[in-house]
């Protein structure tokens, strides 16, 4: 032991590092921030370190060349010894960080940290998450399959909307005119040399902070930040009721932050790593191109938006909700920190995690999407076509043919973008379906190019078929009067 | 002594060391942008747009809509696969043809051919177009994009060479598409 401790003075002497590393352990933190809450700043760190060295192992065998990514990725997953393992620690490393950093940057927010003297710590951190999401994007690329491929067709097009330069931004962005070798090789750059070169930096210059300013006391209701008076405030609490950071506060971190990685090492070894996908192929064309799932949300909003509002929501939003994020603090720098008494933000962070959970949800299964194979795939349920008229089971086949299925359902079988087709009869008379059906309306296109007189007949003798038993079909009253009792009476649709 | 006003040898110096690797730098900054922005200034009609072929006449019968992949004209040796290019090609009658990209005009996905309901079928976020390749329903703002085709020597060839994305102004690309709304 004393050989050693004399290997360390020897080192000491000519480094001086030990006296400041000491200040930095030591340095007092308030008793009450030793809280299993403080504990996700430092598991993004942990993440990220293992995502450093499991990235420097992937780049042992991955090859960053369109013409080869891929099989490189298969040789990873299948030949190379534990190669599956490695890739499996950094996808699911990655989505924990970007989740990990999330819960911290809502920690944060409502503990009041991002206030007086700490502004400038937050703003650091929104960089941070900025960075952690254009890494995983970028990692997403260098996974490249399909979805990488077709999603690097949506980042573009959705670049190309900015006004005058969007044209430039996509051919920068991808390196040349089309998605190829160039795009991969740029976005490998990125991922492995620039954003982790920055997130170092700026993790540095957040960590520096954190310990030069000390660690956000636990907010008290009517406690309340006066630039005036913060500092001398705070000094006075460390003193008065605080602990050495080390080892006072720093088992919890430590705990937290192997259980962290003890959970990616389990989602890796039970789900294994992510894809790749089909090859990418841009020929292969039978694909439906999904983001990962911390972009899931904006999958699921650009669905939603009026197209209308598309442009506009791309382009500015992200401007506004990045500045709303930088000037927070300077909004409001001063004040309660107490969530308590801070209901609009702990609303807020509410609001935005149900809208992004929501939409997360349901880009899950893909309400708005069309189920491509459901006129192939999905057969119309026997008992819609019990008891049916030839002209009726007629219609039941041009519904299939002519791919209603991939947009409509019949007994929960076939697409959701169109409503449910189970009961159409009752909500809609046999005049609306036809108008319906050849004009389209809503969201639906004009069938009438399409379908001959003989098949609308058909199938809207069919589609009225479907309705609930015991609950009539719609009935438009003036028929009555117009064609008189007898034969408006008749429910089906014989012609 | 120096005066308040007056500067130092050394302090000269320093400001002129620090304005001569200004200009170091400044100089050695043309290369470094000119070499970031290539695939930008390299111009579109000299170096991406060209002609390509897309097959003969009469692999497309009329009134029926084919998949057909061409490779693109500006490759690097590392693309792979990545340089191939699908599109789809309508041949009305005679040598009238219409050859639409695959990409989905709202956010670029791979649209496919449905012959019986006639109409293109966006997967992502359901776009649809009809056959003419007007929009029909979904998030489009617009029609498919239209590549510019001629017929040569029993040649269906078109004007290609770019990922043809919403912002683009696709008058470089030629006519505009037809537009249902």
């Amino acid at each position: 032991m004393r050989f050693l401790a004399r290997i360390g003075e020897w080192f000491d002497r000519r480094l001086q590092l030990a006296a400041p590393i000491r200040e930095v352990a030591e340095h007092p933190v308030p008793r009450n921030t030793a809280s299993w809450w403080y504990v996700f700043g430092s598991a993004a760190l942990t993440v990220f370190i293992l995502q450093l060295v499991t990235g420097i192992l992937l780049a042992l065998i991955y090859v960053p060349s369109a013409g080869e990514a891929w099989s490189s990725l298969q040789a990873l997953n299948h030949d190379v010894t534990l190669g599956w393992f490695i890739r499996a620690l950094h996808g699911w490393g990655s989505n924990f960080m970007v989740a990990i950093v999330l819960i911290h940057m809502a920690q944060v927010f409502l503990f009041g940290a991002y206030k007086f003297p700490r502004e400038l710590t937050w703003i650091v951190g929104i960089f941070l998450l900025l960075m952690t999401l254009g890494m995983a994007f970028s990692g997403q690329v260098l996974r490249f399959d399909q979805d990488a491929y077709w999603g690097l067709g949506i980042g573009a097009s959705i670049a190309s909307r900015v006004p005058i330069v969007g044209p430039l931004i996509v051919k920068l962005m991808l390196g040349g005119p089309i998605i190829a070798g160039a795009t991969l090789s740029r976005f490998f750059a990125l991922h492995v040399f620039v954003i982790p070169g920055m997130l170092i930096g700026f993790v540095v210059v957040h960590l520096l902070m954190v310990v030069k300013l000390g660690i956000n006391e636990w907010p008290m209701p009517g406690r309340v930040v006066k630039r005036s008076t913060y500092v001398s405030e705070y000094h006075e609490l460390t003193k008065k009721d605080g602990a050495p950071f080390v080892p006072y506060a720093v088992w919890k971190d430590l705990f937290f932050a192997a259980f962290v990685l003890l959970a990616v090492a389990a989602c890796a070894l039970y789900f294994g790593p992510f894809g790749p996908t089909g090859r990418p192929d841009p020929t292969v064309i039978q694909t439906a191109p999904k983001p990962d799932y911390f972009f899931l949300w904006l999958y699921g909003l650009l669905s939603y938006l009026p197209p209308s509002m598309e442009t506009p929501a791309l382009l500015i939003g992200p401007v506004v909700v990045i500045a709303f994020l930088l000037l927070l603090p300077f909004l409001s720098g001063e004040g309660e920190k107490s969530w308590r008494r801070r209901p609009i933000a702990v609303l807020t962070v509410l609001l935005i995690a149900i809208v992004l959970g929501t939409l997360t949800h349901l880009a899950g299964y893909t309400p708005w999407s069309p189920h491509m194979n459901a006129w192939s795939g999905d057969p119309v349920p026997d008992k819609f076509l019990r008891g049916t008229t030839a002209l009726q089971r007629q219609g039941a086949l041009v519904f299939q043919v002519k791919q209603c299925r991939n947009c409509h359902s019949l007994g929960d079988l076939g697409g959701q973008r169109g409503p449910a087709l189970d009961s159409v009869a009752v909500r809609l008379t046999q005049d609306q379906l036809i108008r319906q059906v050849i004009q389209g309306g809503g969201n639906m296109p004009a069938y009438g190019k399409n379908l001959s007189p003989a098949e609308t007949t058909a199938l809207v003798a069919f589609l009225a078929t479907l309705h609930p038993q015991g609950q009539a079909p719609a009935r438009e009253a003036a028929r009555d009067v117009v064609l008189g009792g007898e034969q408006a009476k008749r429910p089906k649709t014989e012609p | 002594m120096p005066g308040e006003n007056s500067i130092s040898r050394r302090g000269l110096f320093m400001k002129v060391g620090i304005l001569f690797n200004g200009l170091v730098a400044s100089a050695l900054a043309v290369p470094v942008v000119g070499f970031l922005l290539s695939s930008i200034t390299r111009g579109r009609a000299g170096a991406y747009l060209s002609w390509v072929p897309l097959g003969r006449v009469s692999e497309f019968p009329e009134g029926e809509t084919r998949l057909a992949t061409f490779r693109n004209p500006y490759v690097m040796p590392t693309d792979g696969k990545t340089a191939d290019t699908a599109c789809w090609v309508r041949r009305i009658e005679a040598d009238q043809f219409q050859v639409f990209a695959v990409n989905c005009a709202h956010l670029g996905c791979p649209v496919r051919w449905f012959a019986q309901s006639g109409l293109f079928m966006c997967p992502c976020h359901g776009g649809a177009y009809y056959r003419d390749g007007s929009r029909a329903s979904g998030p489009p703002e617009r029609g498919l994009f239209e590549y510019p085709y001629k017929v040569e020597n029993g040649l269906v060839t078109i004007q290609a060479g770019e990922l043809p994305t919403p912002g683009a102004a696709m008058a470089l690309l030629g006519k505009k598409p037809p537009c249902a709304s």
